[in-house]
């Protein structure tokens, strides 16, 4: 790996720091990335699905899950953890993301995790190949490329020190408070930074010095290095052998800060939590002078780093970078409140799921209004058998007589004189837990218990204990013997066209215990259309999660909405043409039982 | 400082309360007890019959070594293992009423480098514990480089510092390595010198020392000497420092362990002692250390990177002698939190006027920040100056602001405006200005 990140690089970000996020994504609009540097959040506490963002001018949803691993499943391509757990748990999250496996390098941020977690997280990490950043860091940059959270600070602080592009010089720095001010100088002296890393305060850190410079030595973009170290520590002579044994060949420029300490005992803590000397080897004095010794370009104090960095940079003789064109992002951006995810009306043609309405509405399409359903519902183009299915729901569904209370109360509604739109919605608001709620009631029962495995005997005592008739079983007249024509079409359909029916063949199980024991226990046309719309969607490779989602939210009860509307529309229709006078209910219908009242 | 020393009476008391733990095969009576002062000692041996049965061991329990040569151990009254009760209690009364002198350092028995003198406050007090030299163990463990350590010797006792290489086995163990690899190693490393028939046992003990090392996050652990007398142990000495970021999930384990100042170190002063406090309550990070008092060189700076450079570049364009103090604010401190340490800051600067009558500098420096507000932080030094505006005239400060980030524009605009309302000093840059520069302009008028 000769470069940390590329233009392509996404990352997964654990935690859900919003700023830290919209910093990235306006670096990412301002270099015009293709897509957004952030794949995925992990946010174990929210609720929420996704994040709003402004991409520019625009705003753009990132997905939010509860743990990595889902994250990681749902976004492969993501290969960067951004770890901004605190410190009680970051080295949990870091060893966790590990055990995935799938990521190149993790950023960790914390300041202060127990050294010896941060010693075990760092050698795993080492083993598994995996480049790590921090902790106690503020991260690291490819101009032009990929940016981590805070790093270069604001946008318009980014531009002027040139690092919405690829310069030429390798930073890497301990202090990632320097980092900017680094970054300020080398734009003014040279031509920016091609790759740069805050390798982190902490006394433990997972990449240092010598890993971070070894790769910058085979990146091309790079063709000289910076080295800002800090007294303590002996990583710096890694460095020097390095350059001793030639494996690094590119000039270095290095400075150690805190040449101070030595004129205070130890009690004195300058810096970070790795900045403390042990011994003469590790003051910034001693450091300073065996660099300078092997060839490495060593100013005389830290206020003439910038002199040494403007020579060594001439002499390079660099042919100048091209500036590359830059988005500029509104300085005034105003989040939208609402969202819309299934059609777009702002181009030349609507566009139902991306298709334009003309692709598919007329018969010479070859689509149907099972193929409209998936689009607006499912925002997907589901296939022939599918699409097909989905219809002959919505047909077997359409209407079951004017006795059913849903028609009833459209038809007395209808009655009264009032609009198709009001006598509609009466029969549409009976729908619900009694009335069509079987559809939804059997999909969640029968699919609770194929998830668990249960036996149908053991089903049929857990429906017992619940206290509910199992919805889906049972009519009013038909029979094994006498079966519903309806049910037999569905099933029929399904066996001839499913890939598999796994939720209807355990239903069938179920049915013959059931009919066992009272012949009308069959299951009925609400149960089959449930059952089956989960096989459907097994079929179509949703995960169990998804399906319990769909059920949850009331999409069975939707097609079933969706079908008797016709019905419904039908009745009110004929209550019009027939003129029919307002209905009253003979009282000899109802059961009078009126106390008198008791005097208080 | 993420390794903090600890006094040995709370190591044992660590080491005592997870015994059978680590040493099942082992005894250690832990008979040992802290005091600050002869009738606390007294007070005690009510509940405590040993202290009033056996001869006593009585020595200052301050995180300095050293303390046989330096004449702070009490052993004998008269001769060897006859130290009373009553004897041990006038000790500590004596050596506590008056200040002692400490030298850190020797050559043989004679003292080198310079002695430190404080208040002796804290000793410990044992039981005066009979053995042979042969019964006498050396055993520490700390982290080199990414490796752990383990030091072994058959030599215990204040000796074995000299002749290290040839009476110590070092063990280097890597942080992944399992139980079985660490046992395996230090069973096969046993020092030569150890009697054949102890081997085992001393295997035993040294891998019941390192696991209760790593487990217990010590970052730093040395009994030298403890003395093994069949299965009984003794910890004579003991020296311990604990990696405190590891505190979180170790209150358990710990127990009530706190980490003293070292002996001869000056107490903090109140205003350190607040700005700690207030540091320890925030998200943001607050360090203030006072150099030198009377010096006339004041800094505040933002972030741990660029207050060592500036420290650095101070100490080499004027000399430490003009350092007053080290310090950092950084990680977004609130308006309230940034007035606040300024405050302290500005009050301690203007306490004593320059010897020479110069000016006095106050440099408020920073890089380029990330994602602090430095308009914000500003309000709070803006705050600062118009409370001690008097007082900064009176002392002749000049002011000299060096910053950059989000914000800075409005944050220089502010406080330059501000100095000027109020008449006072002050010269304000940002990024095209080198982050130190400051310090050469402040110097050169």
């Amino acid at each position: 790996m000769a470069k940390l990140y590329t233009k392509d690089t996404q990352a997964i970000f654990w935690n859900n720091n919003t700023t830290a996020i919209q910093r990235m994504l306006d670096y990412d609009y301002t270099i015009q990335r293709k897509k957004p540097s952030v794949a995925a959040i992990v946010a174990p506490t929210s609720g929420n699905k996704f994040e709003k963002f402004f991409y520019g001018p625009d705003e753009i949803m990132i997905p939010l899950y509860k743990t990595t691993a889902a994250a990681k499943a749902a976004q492969p391509q993501a290969d960067v953890l951004l770890n901004f757990a605190s410190f009680r748990t970051a080295y949990d999250v870091t060893m966790e993301a590990l055990e995935i496996g799938g990521f190149s390098s993790m950023m960790i941020t914390a300041e202060g995790i127990p050294e010896r977690l941060a010693r075990a997280m760092n050698a795993t990490a080492r083993e598994k190949n995996v480049t790590v950043i921090g902790p106690a860091t503020v991260g690291a940059i490819a101009p032009g490329a990929f940016k981590i959270a805070n790093i270069g600070g604001t946008i318009e602080n980014i531009v002027q020190s040139k690092l919405h592009r690829a310069g030429s010089c390798g930073l890497v720095t301990r202090s990632g408070g320097l980092f900017n001010e680094l970054s300020n100088i080398i734009a003014i002296n040279a031509d920016g930074i091609a790759e740069g890393v805050a390798i982190g305060g902490d006394r433990f850190v997972g990449s240092v010095f010598i890993d971070n410079l070894l790769r910058m030595e085979e990146n091309p973009e790079v063709k000289y290095m910076i080295l800002l170290g800090e007294v303590g520590g002996t990583e710096e002579y890694k460095v020097i052998e390095a350059v001793k044994s030639g494996k690094i060949k590119k000039p270095i420029i290095a400075w150690c800060i805190g040449t101070i300490a030595k004129y205070y005992d130890s009690g004195v803590q300058f810096g970070h939590a790795g900045a403390s000397a042990n011994g003469d080897m590790e003051t910034a004095e001693a450091k300073n002078n065996a660099m300078a010794a092997v060839g490495i370009h060593v100013p005389a104090s830290f206020n003439d780093l910038p002199l040494m960095i403007k020579k060594v940079f001439t002499e390079l003789n660099l042919p100048a970078i091209p500036e590359p064109a830059m988005s500029l992002c509104p300085s005034v951006r105003k989040s939208k409140e609402f969202i819309c995810t299934i059609s777009d009306d702002r181009g030349d043609e609507c566009t139902y799921a991306g298709f334009p309405i003309s692709s598919l509405a007329t018969p010479e399409t070859g689509k149907g209004i099972g193929d409209v359903v998936s689009l607006l519902w499912f925002k997907k183009q589901y296939p022939k058998w599918a699409t097909d299915f989905i219809e002959t729901v919505i047909k077997t569904v359409a209407d079951h007589g004017p006795a059913v209370s849903g028609a009833h109360n459209a038809k007395v509604t209808a009655r009264a004189g009032k609009s198709v739109v009001e006598s509609l919605v009466t029969g549409l608001l009976t729908i619900g837990p009694r009335f069509g709620g079987a559809i939804d009631g059997a999909a969640e029962y029968f699919k609770y218990a194929d998830d668990n495995k249960l036996t149908p005997a053991e089903f049929l005592n857990h429906m017992k204990k619940e206290g509910v008739p199992i919805p889906g079983i049972g009519h009013r007249i038909k029979s094994l013997k006498n079966p519903d024509l309806r049910v037999e079409g569905l099933k029929k359909y399904a066996a001839a066209h499913f890939p598999s029916t796994s939720l209807l063949d355990y239903a069938l199980t179920v049915e013959q215990l059931t009919t066992s024991k009272k012949e009308n226990l069959i299951l009925n046309v609400d149960g089959t259309i449930g059952i089956l719309m989960v096989d459907m969607w097994r079929a179509l490779g949703y995960s169990e999660e998804e399906i319990n989602e769909f059920i949850a939210s009331g999409t069975l009860n939707s097609f079933f909405i969706l079908g008797r509307t016709i019905g419904f529309i039908g009745h009110v229709l004929d209550e019009k043409r027939l003129a029919m006078p307002m209905y009253r209910h003979p009282m000899s219908d109802i059961l009078y039982d009126v106390q008198e009242a008791e005097k208080i | 400082m993420a390794q903090k020393a600890i006094r040995e009476y709370d190591a044992k008391s660590i080491l005592a309360k997870h015994w059978d733990k680590y040493f099942p095969n082992f005894t250690y009576a832990y008979e040992t007890v802290m005091v600050q002062n002869g009738s606390e000692l007294t007070a005690i041996a009510k509940d405590k019959k040993w202290l009033s049965e056996k001869a006593l061991v009585a020595k200052p329990d301050m995180l300095f070594g050293k303390r046989g040569k330096n004449g702070l151990v009490l052993f004998r009254d008269t001769k060897p293992g006859d130290v009373s009760l009553a004897k041990a209690t006038s000790w500590i009364d004596e050596k506590s009423s008056t200040p002692q002198s400490v030298y850190f350092s020797f050559d043989g028995d004679t003292p080198t480098g310079e002695a430190k003198t404080d208040m002796l406050t804290h000793f410990v007090v044992e039981p005066f514990t009979p053995h042979a030299q042969e019964e006498e163990y050396y055993i520490s463990a700390t982290c080199v480089g990414d490796n752990d350590m383990l030091y072994m010797s058959a030599e215990g006792g204040m000796e074995v510092e000299e002749g290290w290489d040839e009476k110590v086995t070092e063990v280097a163990f890597a942080i992944t390595d399992t139980e079985e690899e660490i046992a395996a190693k230090i069973k096969a490393n046993i020092p030569a010198d150890v009697a054949a028939t102890d081997k085992e046992k001393f295997a035993n003990f040294a891998i019941g020392f390192f696991k209760a090392y790593r487990e217990l996050n010590f970052a730093y652990l040395e009994i030298n000497p403890f003395v093994m007398q069949g299965t009984k142990i003794e910890l004579l000495d003991m020296v311990a420092k604990l990696d405190d970021t590891a505190g979180f999930m170790m209150k358990e384990e710990w127990g009530d362990v706190d980490y003293p100042t070292s002996f001869g170190m000056e107490e903090k002063s109140p205003e350190v002692l607040a700005i700690e406090d207030a540091d320890s309550k925030s998200g943001a990070s607050l360090k203030l250390t006072i150099l030198k008092p009377e010096a006339r060189i004041w800094t505040m700076v933002a972030g741990g990177g660029a207050s060592v450079v500036y420290a650095d570049t101070i100490a080499d364009l004027a000399g430490i002698d003009d350092l007053a103090n080290y310090g950092e604010y950084s990680g977004g401190p609130t308006t309230s939190e940034t007035k606040f340490y300024a405050d302290t800051l500005i009050d301690l600067m203007t306490r004593i006027p320059d010897k020479q009558g110069r000016e006095k500098i106050l440099i408020i420096g920073g890089a380029i920040a990330n994602f602090t507000d430095v308009a914000k932080t500003f309000t709070g030094i803006i705050q600062s100056f118009e409370t001690y505006a008097e007082k900064m005239k009176e002392h002749k400060v000049k002011t000299y602001v060096r910053r950059g980030g989000p914000n800075y524009e409005k944050g220089l605009k502010d406080i330059k405006e501000a100095a000027d309302r109020l008449g006072l000093y002050i010269e304000v840059y940002g990024p095209e200005t080198h982050v130190t520069d400051i310090v050469r302009m402040a110097l050169a008028k």
